[in-house]
């Protein structure tokens, strides 16, 4: 009883925390005189990244499945939300309404809502159809099964006349007024997802049934033998996966108010599970770090002009070269890291210097060896 | 107007063309990942590398009139891009992937993503190789006249592509079935550490294996820039490298006979979608969509591809 009080306690104090950051960052947004768009722009598009690399945790961490084809899924959501915002308008409400900043906060609210949530299930049960006979598959095969099945998405999308093929998405013209794919997201909606799908994922992994999950990565024949029904978990985390990432597709197009096949590539893919490998597999902070550091490091290197492209990928590789395990390898930011960080001397310069110092040592004794 | 029958042979000469590149970059991938287990995603770069190579080396070789289209001509920028590709091959196995052969596997994935990355950005520099699309000037001279064989045409220049893509693959062959490197190899491809002990030197056998996969990468890269009109650019690896992998899974991933004949399905599933798709409504750009559909369905009946064995797992 007390517990549920301070539950919901603190769902409400982080609601209004959020709204209130919603109300600066629109304010950000709509003066012009602060430069402040193209910062709210990159953060938003990290929040979306991080709510997709957090799902896809769910499978690449957590089960230990290796999906490379999660942005198949964020590609449905995306073209499946629009499709719903854009044609299906004048079916529900009768006439083409001008969902954005005119329409009340209620509606265009609960327009988003619909979109994500049907961008979301079209995203599972796709998963479904493609997980249940694919996660019999182990490891590499796995791997390009779901590489395959982007790609032909991105074929299916490059295909759809009806909503722009390979030139992309932004709405239907109806005469010679477009109606565009209106601009539903907010930050209160994109950063209050974020969070519920952040204390969603570190509450599975403390469950029992993360601990299934987990049991899977660890071994997928000891689990089977303690009675775990390894397929319907592997299928579970797949599923919920594509959902979340259904209905981050569906928070992106109607931010981004445009989606073509490039958005949903192969490459988007392999740029999720870098994401994930890079700050930790099964650490929901790594994700969470992982897709923050990959949305911001190309931009933030962008003042490099056309080297910024070479350096991030050679910061990728020296990254992995490091530190193999990903930023957080699987802990997750709390009070025990804490401690653990600051047991001993290693602090981060230390630890810094560690890295380096381990570099240097390796790259010498390899001189010395050979 | 060709007979139905001949036009489908026509599909099928096509299908074996594009798939002689496929396959001898498919032979790459299933080599590395024999040794190593790894998913060398750069290896569709090195691809692009050799195109390059080609190209640029036939510029300056156009330039000072070294000599004029010939033979010869051909054989010198496919061993100048086979070598290239294969040094290549061996320094990025040196930096990026030997650090980590004790690792979680995935983290060399990623660095092989980085590499692949890196190649692609850095050769999209202005002072590499550039972002404008590039053709290649005539290597062999007259290439382009089509012999007629009862009615199915095939063009000079493929037919060397095909051809060199068989003599390619008979020295593999003889390689890895016959030396006592490729003995090597097959024994750290069974088991690295028994190898090992058996007094393999596995650091040289696995650059070899790189070198080799590489330099096959760059033969295929310098025949499709000299010998197809199509042009390049620093990113026309990715696409011909993911269905190359594709490829090495359909024929059971670290087999190379499987790999080759992987390759080659794949082009003629390829080429028989697009002469055959629109029968049935398919429009434009399934052919990429075909590849990979046929490969669901056999991952999904066959799991270890055509010619892989299955692995039972111990507890």
């Amino acid at each position: 009883m007390k517990r549920t009080l301070v539950n919901i306690l603190i769902v409400a104090a982080t609601v209004a925390i959020v709204f209130g950051l919603d109300k600066v960052v629109s304010r950000l947004q709509n003066d012009p005189s602060l430069h402040a768009g193209y910062p709210v722009r990159i953060l938003m598009l990290a929040l979306i990244a991080v709510i997709a690399a957090v799902s896809l945790n769910l499978v690449n961490g957590f089960t230990g499945q290796f999906s490379m084809g999660h942005a198949a899924f964020y590609g449905i959501g995306a073209y499946t939300g629009a499709a719903l915002t854009v044609f299906a308008q004048k079916q529900l409400f009768g006439h083409i309404l001008a969902i954005g900043e005119e329409t009340g906060w209620w509606l265009s609210s609960g327009v988003l809502l619909l979109a994500m949530l049907v961008g979301g299930l079209a995203a599972a049960l796709t998963g479904f159809v493609v997980g249940l006979p694919s996660l019999k598959l182990r490891g590499d095969y796995l791997a390009i099964m779901t590489v395959g099945f982007n790609m032909i998405v991105v074929v299916i999308a490059n295909n759809l006349k009806e909503m722009g093929g390979a030139a992309g998405f932004n709405g239907v013209y109806v005469g010679d007024t477009l109606i565009g794919i209106p601009p539903l997201t907010t930050f209160f909606w994109v950063a209050l997802v974020a969070i519920a799908v952040v204390v969603l994922s570190i509450n599975l992994r403390r469950s029992v049934h993360g601990l299934a999950f987990e049991s899977i990565r660890e071994d997928e024949i000891a689990a089977e033998a303690m009675g775990i029904p390894t397929t319907r978990y592997k299928v579970t985390a797949f599923v919920l996966a594509a959902f979340i990432a259904g209905a981050a597709g569906a928070l992106y197009v109607h931010f981004d108010l445009r989606v073509s096949p490039a958005d949903i590539d192969f490459i988007v893919s392999i740029n999720f599970v870098v994401m994930v490998v890079l700050g930790g597999l099964g650490s929901v902070s790594g994700a969470v770090i992982g897709a923050i550091l990959l949305t911001v490091l190309p931009e933030a290197l962008r003042m490099n002009g056309s080297y910024r492209l070479v350096i991030y990928s050679i910061m990728l590789i020296v990254l992995m070269l490091v530190r193999p395990q990903g930023i957080f390898g699987r802990d997750e930011i709390g009070r025990a890291w804490m401690l653990k960080q600051v047991q001993g001397t290693k602090t981060l310069p230390a630890r810094i210097s560690g890295w380096t110092a381990s570099l240097f040592d390796r790259f010498a004794h390899r001189r010395l060896s050979s | 107007m060709q007979h139905p029958f001949e036009h489908f042979l026509q599909q099928i000469v096509f299908g074996l063309q594009a798939g002689s590149t496929y396959a001898l970059i498919a032979l790459g991938y299933t080599m590395v990942y024999g040794v190593l287990r790894l998913i060398n995603f750069a290896h569709g770069d090195v691809y692009m590398v050799g195109m390059y190579i080609t190209v640029l080396s036939v510029r300056a070789i156009y330039l000072h009139h070294w000599i004029s289209p010939s033979w010869e001509m051909l054989c010198i920028v496919l061993l100048l891009s086979m070598i290239g590709c294969g040094l290549l091959g061996v320094i990025i196995e040196r930096l990026a992937y030997r650090p980590l052969r004790k690792a979680p596997r995935l983290a060399a994935l990623i660095t092989a993503i980085g590499v692949s990355l890196l190649l692609e950005n850095t050769g999209n520099l202005d002072s590499v190789f550039g972002s404008s699309p590039l053709t290649c000037k005539d290597v062999l001279p007259g290439g382009h006249t089509d012999f007629n064989i009862g009615g199915v045409l095939i063009e000079r220049n493929y037919l060397v592509i095909f051809v060199a893509t068989i003599v390619l693959l008979a020295i593999l062959w003889f390689v890895v079935s016959k030396t006592r490197l490729g003995r090597a190899m097959r024994a750290v491809s069974q088991d690295v550490d028994a190898a090992s002990l058996m007094g393999v030197n596995t650091n040289k056998v696995i650059s070899f294996t790189f070198f080799v996969g590489s330099a096959l990468a760059g033969a295929a890269g310098c025949l499709f820039a000299s010998m197809t009109p199509n042009s390049i650019n620093p990113y026309i690896g990715i696409l011909p490298g993911v269905k190359a992998f594709v490829a090495a899974v359909l024929g059971g991933i670290g087999n190379i006979p499987g790999a080759a004949v992987g390759g080659f399905l794949m082009g003629l599933a390829e080429s028989l979608v697009v002469a055959y798709g629109p029968l049935i409504h398919l429009g434009n750009g399934y052919n990429d969509a075909a590849a990979f559909a046929i490969l669901i369905l056999i991952l999904l009946f066959r799991p270890t591809g055509l010619f892989g064995r299955g692995i039972t797992e111990k507890v």
